[in-house]
């Protein structure tokens, strides 16, 4: 079997992998970081980001409030040290991007300029137009050509890790274009695979976003934190579930139901303002307010009538058309591109169907503040991970940030940590590497006839939406835990059409599923344990927040059986959990 | 739903299995289905073998450029109800190498883009992160859609050049450059005008433009090789033949 070594090994290409490979780089140029990715990494869906990336810059911000938005809009699950962290390092990740090329928008004196956006109450967010994430992805990966210390392993997808004396030191994987398994040596592993949203059926993400990192880390032993908490981003397209960027409303754009109304009026977000009113967009209010609270009030306009029928379920309407042409053209030019193409909608003539769709997955793999798991030598970063900035709500634009700055977290921490350790040899490595090549072989080699991949995940998608999503309760937890038990033993059935060792993105499909249903039932059994209401975590059974049984992280362990669901007890530094407001009233800092 | 159908003929090969060939797949007609959309229904319900490269599905990571009816196109921004009533033939890009299917090897392209040194290069002893380097809206947009490349490589297969000359760096390469050449905060540009001018297809590019058509983010590459020539060209002559003026 093929067989190469690296100080340090980061599985997944997009911005944080990309800022922790450079991370490494700069923290000590003398190591050796090996860059394994599924997919070329401009293909990575960091690309898909849109909106921004906040990071105080302005003279009229500051570090409270930026501390304050985030943990507010967490609704106090996020870890209050890791939130100052990220805050206090946020500025410097992003010029340093600035000085690697990325194209921010600018304003006339030259400097970066920032826009609003939801559950902030200051405009903090950088933006390259409303191509955020394509410009910072490629701006970091071409950034990174120049390092010779990287050596990229493009298409080839990691299918275990491989532990010795108690440490993670590489992982197998397989090579797309000869179907090769490959074992990976490093002394430190980093993975920044990215979400999970393709467990659910109506998503922002790509392809590829199947959680595979996730699946790793927990099959080590390692606990996924918080699973329970998925983010609706309150405009997606009908259908395709295209995202139409939260920017739109941070530029003045308004949400409008059947009746004409804006109905986030009607949902503790504050009071409209005319468009024309120069006060309007108005910081964490109105269109501005969290992405939980507003997904969730489409969900009680859509139970009282009062959003439209379309032929992919029903929709409410975002009206950016007062903001004219031109402004539509400069700021938020792939909105126009996305819903002509897929809606046939002009933006500048016509208002734009959306509806909440499946976006970002706060939960993740359990890291400390240096993307340390507490398998030593495994690191985690970017949306596989799970800090906790982001708790049960992440606030737009937090993500892109989050990526740069636990990425070059983790990337620094890693590459102090691994010095002078020697890999271990031995007859334990052996076993999981060949344990790793009968189980691909075993697959591939199953008679014709067995269950299909696209089948198990549509029900997988289908149990998911129907038992976890916007609102949950017992049963319908209980039912969708039911049924992910049942698709995990389908999983085991499944049989390929492709035999070709080339190129074979069946074989892939195979993996991935086996991982998406397994912390699929660590996502069930964490929501249907957790008897309470809290960002983006509705149970209609228990509405109300419960600070003092569930203030806590939800820890999953894998077993044999079920999912084990510890907790572990969020960090407060300075701002005790509190109501959260949002709109005109809401002051600043929560004072 | 609708009853209609469309048929797809779909390029394939298995390098391990004999030569190519073209196969047929008759999948359900939907009137805001891409052609992305009608692979995805053969690969997950018809037949799983059917190899291709797709993810965001939203004409932005780039992936899932194919020839469709002989035309390079992203198949996640081509309409399958715009080449009604069918049959819609996908091929693999052309001017590539094919490694299975609809898969086509990039590595050359990935080498080309490496060449051209797409990265900001400074003078600076070391980075000061305390502020960003200004950069006015003005001298944002003289680079600004060069930027905007995804590296789809439709640019490549509609190419004329690349067709007739391997090693040529092509157009999205060459945009690429120009991209940072024209960025205020950059000073690689005679760096990066040795390896275009070295190169031997720009001089062959005839500006037909076929490359700035085809582009699915209106990048117009054809027009940045054209500024690069007219800019660089005098530029990158002067400086070999007064080499004392090179560290300028």
């Amino acid at each position: 079997m093929n067989e190469s070594q690296h100080d340090v090994l980061i599985i997944g290409a997009g911005g944080a992998g990309l800022r922790a490979a450079m991370a490494v780089v700069e923290a000590n140029p003398d190591l050796s970081i090996g860059l394994v990715s599924k997919v070329y990494p401009m293909r990575s869906h960091t690309v898909a980001a849109e909106g921004g990336m906040a990071a105080v810059i302005k003279d009229n911000d500051a570090r409270e409030h930026h501390i304050y938005d985030t943990i507010s809009g967490s609704d106090w699950l996020a870890d209050q040290d890791a939130v100052e962290m990220f805050v206090d390092e946020a500025p410097r990740e992003l010029i340093q991007l600035e000085h690697w090329g990325c194209p921010w928008s600018r304003e006339d004196s030259g400097h970066v300029a920032v826009r609003p956006f939801g559950g902030m109450q200051i405009e903090r967010t950088w933006y390259a137009a409303d191509k955020t994430g394509f410009h910072v992805l490629h701006a970091l990966f071409q950034t990174s050509l120049q390092f010779s210390q990287i050596t990229r392993y493009d298409e080839y997808f990691a299918t275990s890790l491989i532990t010795a004396d108690g440490r993670c030191q590489g992982c197998v994987a397989l090579e797309l274009r000869t179907g090769e398994l490959h074992v990976l040596r490093a002394n430190a592993v980093i993975i920044c695979t990215g979400g999970f949203g393709r467990i659910f059926p109506f998503t922002t993400n790509g392809s590829i976003k199947t959680g595979d990192g996730l699946a790793l880390a927990y099959r080590a032993g390692v606990a996924l934190k918080d699973m329970e908490f998925v983010q609706y981003h309150p405009t997606g397209l009908p259908g395709t579930g295209i995202l139409i960027t939260e920017a739109s409303r941070g530029e003045g754009g308004i949400l409008l139901n059947n009746e004409g109304r804006r109905y986030l009026q009607d949902y503790d977000l504050g009071e409209p303002l005319d468009v024309h009113d120069p006060r309007h967009p108005q910081n964490r209010a109105m269109e501005l307010g969290p992405r939980d609270r507003l997904s969730q009030a489409f969900m009680h306009e859509q139970a009282a009538g009062r959003t439209f029928d379309g032929e992919y379920g029903d929709y409410v309407q975002l009206d950016v058309r007062h903001l004219g042409e031109e402004r539509i053209d400069s700021r938020i030019p792939f909105v126009r591109e996305l819903a002509s193409n897929y809606a046939g909608i002009d933006p500048v003539v016509e208002p734009i169907p959306v509806r909440p769709v499946v976006h970002y997955t706060m939960g993740g793999i359990d890291t400390d503040v240096h993307g340390a798991t507490t398998l030593p030598g495994l690191y985690a970063a970017g949306e596989c991970a799970c800090v906790s900035i982001n708790g049960a709500n992440r606030l737009g634009s937090n993500s892109l940030t989050e990526l740069v700055v636990f990425g070059a977290r983790a990337g620094r921490h890693a590459a102090t940590a691994v010095a002078g350790q020697p890999l271990s040899d031995g007859p334990e490595i052996d076993r999981q590497v060949a344990a790793e090549r009968d189980r691909i072989a075993e697959l591939r080699a199953r008679p014709a006839g067995g269950e299909r991949i696209a089948v198990i995940r549509d029900d997988l998608n289908t149990a998911m939406e129907a038992g976890a999503g916007i609102f949950r309760d017992e049963a319908s937890l209980s039912a969708c835990c039911a049924t992910l038990r049942e698709l995990e033993e389908r999983v085991a059935r499944i049989s390929l059409d492709d035999t070709s060792p080339v190129y074979n993105t069946e074989l892939i499909s195979a993996l991935e599923i086996d991982g998406m249903v397994d912390i699929s039932r660590a996502l069930a059994h964490a929501a249907l344990d957790r008897t309470e209401s809290r960002g983006s975590h509705q149970r209609t059974d228990y509405a109300a927040r419960d600070d003092a049984n569930y203030l806590k992280h939800s820890m999953a362990y894998r077993t044999d059986g079920d999912p084990r669901i510890d907790y572990k007890d969020v960090v407060i530094t300075r701002w005790p959990p509190a109501d959260r407001v949002y709109g005109s009233s809401a002051g600043k800092d929560g004072k | 739903m609708s009853d209609t159908t469309i048929q797809l003929e779909v390029f394939r090969y298995r390098p391990d299995n004999g030569g190519p060939t073209f196969q047929s797949y008759e999948v359900p007609y939907h009137d805001d289905w891409v052609v992305l959309d009608a692979l995805n229904y053969v690969k997950n319900y018809i037949d799983g073998s059917l190899s291709f490269r797709w993810s965001c599905r939203m004409g932005v990571c780039g992936s899932c450029g194919m020839q469709v009816n002989g035309e390079p196109a992203l198949t996640c921004a081509a309409f399958v109800r715009d080449h009604m009533p069918g049959p819609i033939r996908v091929e693999p890009l052309v001017n590539f190498p094919v490694e299975r299917d609809l898969v086509v090897d990039i590595n050359g392209f990935m080498e080309k883009l490496d060449h051209v040194k797409p990265y900001l290069v400074r003078d600076d002893e070391a980075d000061d992160l305390s502020a960003e380097y200004l950069q006015t809206p003005t001298q944002l947009d003289r680079y600004k859609q060069f930027s905007m490349c995804i590296n789809c490589m439709l640019c490549y297969a509609a190419c004329p050049v690349i067709g007739r000359v391997d090693e040529f760096i092509g157009p999205a390469a060459l945009a690429l450059a120009q991209r940072y050449n024209l960025d205020s905060r950059d000073q690689g540009k005679n760096m990066r005008q040795d390896v275009i001018f070295q190169n031997e297809g720009i001089w062959e590019c005839t500006f037909v433009g076929e490359c700035s058509e085809v582009c699915p983010k209106h990048v117009d590459p054809a027009g940045a090789i054209q500024q690069a020539k007219l800019e660089g060209a005098v530029d990158y002559y002067k400086r070999l033949l007064t080499p004392w003026a090179r560290r300028s």
